[in-house]
């Protein structure tokens, strides 16, 4: 899902001329011009003597590939939900499908000028999202923690790993009547749910990738008085972090996933709440809208942590 | 790429170089079929800053004999002294340049190499030394450039000036040479030579390379089983004759050639003729022999 590249130390150059990934050695993008024609020698020479010089040629050619540009990129990421929001207002309007089913786009924005109207779709986007955050935060805080203890130490390892595994194994609603008994009906319950939700992806990545650190640099790292906190901030975190930011991002997909177990059972306001109200009232209008809500807020919470993993990536590759 | 010696003086902290004693090393690793020794009763002892060359075949244990000598791994019986006192751990005394370039490919090579410096160098010493080390093996312009954005040349240079950033009391390099074209090593070798006069060190160098070894060492020790497969042990030590710089088509130094070579199996179809007779697959330089180094080699082989 990413570009991420971990591991490696790196004996001779498999980025582009911007430093990327070299996407072009990918099966499905050779050809499409990302693959530099034989000849032209996009690298200069394989002999060493200073650094590569970037072929100004190669590199025009490569930065003009229409798919790089951003706009280009930005207009063909729209194309899909353009299409499918033309094809529902058009089964809409000519009546192909019944308006209790499938109402149309208008009727949807009108359902959320209403509720906007009544004070209540700011304060459910606002409730979900901080039940989201606050989770999110919680969750993904402890999984980095065990997850540091269990792929640095194999006593640890050998201790919790088999337990957290047949913790994570539990389905998410099956918490929730527990949570509730437990930590009561308010906000601790959800938010707990949602903490367990993003738990486990961040401690599964963090934990397996530190056990796979490439063994050449840890030991390249004591061998230069590297030991204990020193060891772990100047190697391991550094050769880990590209999959710990994916783990987050799985994280926080599986934090609005568990939102809407949590809302949509036990809670009165807030998304999930609204989907499950309305489905229940047969206002199909409104249950069309959370979903549109809770795509757009997961995607834009999504975007956030890409746009700091790219950032990110740039020094990694 | 500038081949003079450091311009500035050595930073704070300069060790002088350390003899080294192996006291019969033995190292044995457990295998599917049992333990399978590599390294029997080493015994070797190197002066402060000699130079010394191991050679031996592929998987003899010369990478096994310098992870001992570094502290990385430790023998299974006898002991290393470094200046007299048993390693124990990993001794900070040493840097190592393994076989691999090892650069973290997240650092650029600029701050790969500072990962050399030793603790508590202050920042503008350090950052003056390591421009400094990276112009010495011809990095200057590539300081910036990550790891995965050089070629394994480079990176390998990188890795040898990260080794010398330590200014160490001794330096074991693995190979350091092996993945450069032949002409960038010859430089290479040369750039050794004069950080070794530059600030004396006591240097273990792992090669496959004959002619390295007898261009760069004191005394090259040849590394392999006494007869046949087996645990490998110090076969021959051949003390190499003439001050460095040494001329590289010597006459002595292609006869010592020929007897590295003959050690390690080779067939070098080399008939025994009297040693000022040039013989032309031996001293493609057919040079005249350059008096200063005619002395007689000296080989002994330990008991
Ligand atoms: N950790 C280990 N576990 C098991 N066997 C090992 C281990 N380390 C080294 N060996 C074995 O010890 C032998 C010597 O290895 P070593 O790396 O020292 O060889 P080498 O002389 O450096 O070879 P090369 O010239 O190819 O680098 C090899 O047969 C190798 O399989
Ligand atoms: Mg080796």
């Amino acid at each position: 899902m990413t570009d991420t590249i971990v591991g490696g130390t790196g004996t001779g150059p498999v980025v582009d001329q911007h430093g990327r990934p070299l996407r072009g050695l990918n099966q499905l993008d050779a050809g499409t011009g990302g693959a530099t024609p034989p000849g032209t020698g996009a690298h200069g020479s394989p002999h060493d003597g200073g650094a590569p010089a970037p072929d100004t040629a190669a590199a025009r050619t490569t930065g003009s590939r229409l798919v790089d540009r951003r706009p280009v990129r930005a207009l063909l990421a729209l194309l899909i939900p353009l299409a499918l929001l033309g094809a529902w207002q058009w089964a809409t309007t000519t009546g192909q499908v019944a308006p209790h089913l499938l109402p149309s786009p208008a009727a949807v924005w009108a359902s959320a000028i209403d509720l906007a109207e009544r004070g209540l779709l700011g304060q459910y986007v606002a409730i979900s999202t901080q039940r989201v955050l606050l989770g999110f935060a919680a969750g993904a805080g402890l999984g980095l923690l065990v997850g540091a203890v269990v792929g640095l130490s194999r006593l640890a390892d050998v201790l919790v790993a088999p337990t957290l595994g047949a913790v994570r194994a539990i389905p998410s609603l099956a918490w929730l009547p527990l949570l509730i008994l437990w930590v009561g009906i308010d906000e601790e319950s959800k938010v707990t749910l949602i903490a367990i939700g993003a738990f486990f992806p961040v401690y599964t990545t963090v934990a397996g990738s530190l056990r796979h650190v490439d063994p050449h640099l840890v030991e390249l790292g004591r061998a230069y008085g590297l030991r204990g906190p020193r060891l772990f901030t100047g190697v391991q975190l550094p050769a880990v972090l590209p999959s710990v930011v994916s783990g987050l991002r799985l994280a926080m997909a599986q934090a609005w996933l568990f939102l809407v177990a949590a809302e949509m059972i036990a809670s009165s306001m807030g998304l999930g709440f609204l989907l499950m109200d309305s489905a229940n009232n047969g206002r199909t209008d409104r249950t069309l809208l959370a979903i549109v809500l809770l795509a757009s807020l997961g995607k834009l919470t999504d975007t956030v942590i890409g746009l700091g993993q790219k950032h990110l990536l740039r020094r990694w590759s | 790429m500038a081949l003079t010696t450091f311009a500035s003086p050595a930073p704070a902290g300069v060790r002088s170089p350390q003899p080294v004693r192996l006291r019969d090393v033995r190292r044995a690793f457990a295998t599917p079929t049992g333990p399978r020794a590599v390294l029997a009763e080493v015994d070797l002892t190197l002066a402060a800053g000699e130079i010394v060359a191991l050679i031996g075949p592929s998987g003899c244990g010369k990478s096994t004999l310098l992870r001992q000598i570094s502290g990385l791994d430790a023998p299974d019986a006898g002991e290393i002294l470094i200046d007299g006192t048993a390693t124990r751990g990993i001794d900070h005394r040493c840097a190592v340049a393994f076989q691999e370039p090892r650069l973290l490919p997240w650092r650029t090579l600029s701050e790969n190499v500072s990962l050399g410096l030793p603790r508590g160098t202050a920042k503008d010493t350090g950052a003056g030394r390591v421009a400094e080390l990276l112009e010495l093996v011809g990095l200057g312009p590539s300081a910036d450039l990550r790891p995965r954005q050089v070629s394994g040349g480079m990176a390998q240079r990188a890795s040898l000036a990260r080794a010398l950033a330590r200014n160490p009391g001794v330096l074991l390099l693995d190979e350091p040479f092996g993945a450069l074209d032949a002409l960038t090593r010859l430089k290479m070798q040369d750039l050794l030579l004069d950080v070794h006069a530059a600030e004396p060190t006591t240097i273990v160098l792992v090669t496959h390379d004959v002619e390295e070894a007898l261009y760069l060492a004191d005394r090259v020790v040849l590394l392999g089983a006494p007869e046949g497969p087996g645990a490998g042990s110090v076969k021959k030590i051949i003390t190499v004759p003439g001050a460095r710089p040494r001329d590289r088509a010597s006459a002595p130094l292609a006869e010592l050639r020929v007897e590295l070579l003959e050690g390690l199996g080779v067939d070098t179809h080399h008939a025994a003729q009297h040693p000022t007779t040039q013989h032309p697959t031996t001293n493609p330089g057919d040079r005249p022999v350059d008096p200063a180094t005619r002395t007689t080699p000296t080989t002994e082989t330990p008991r």
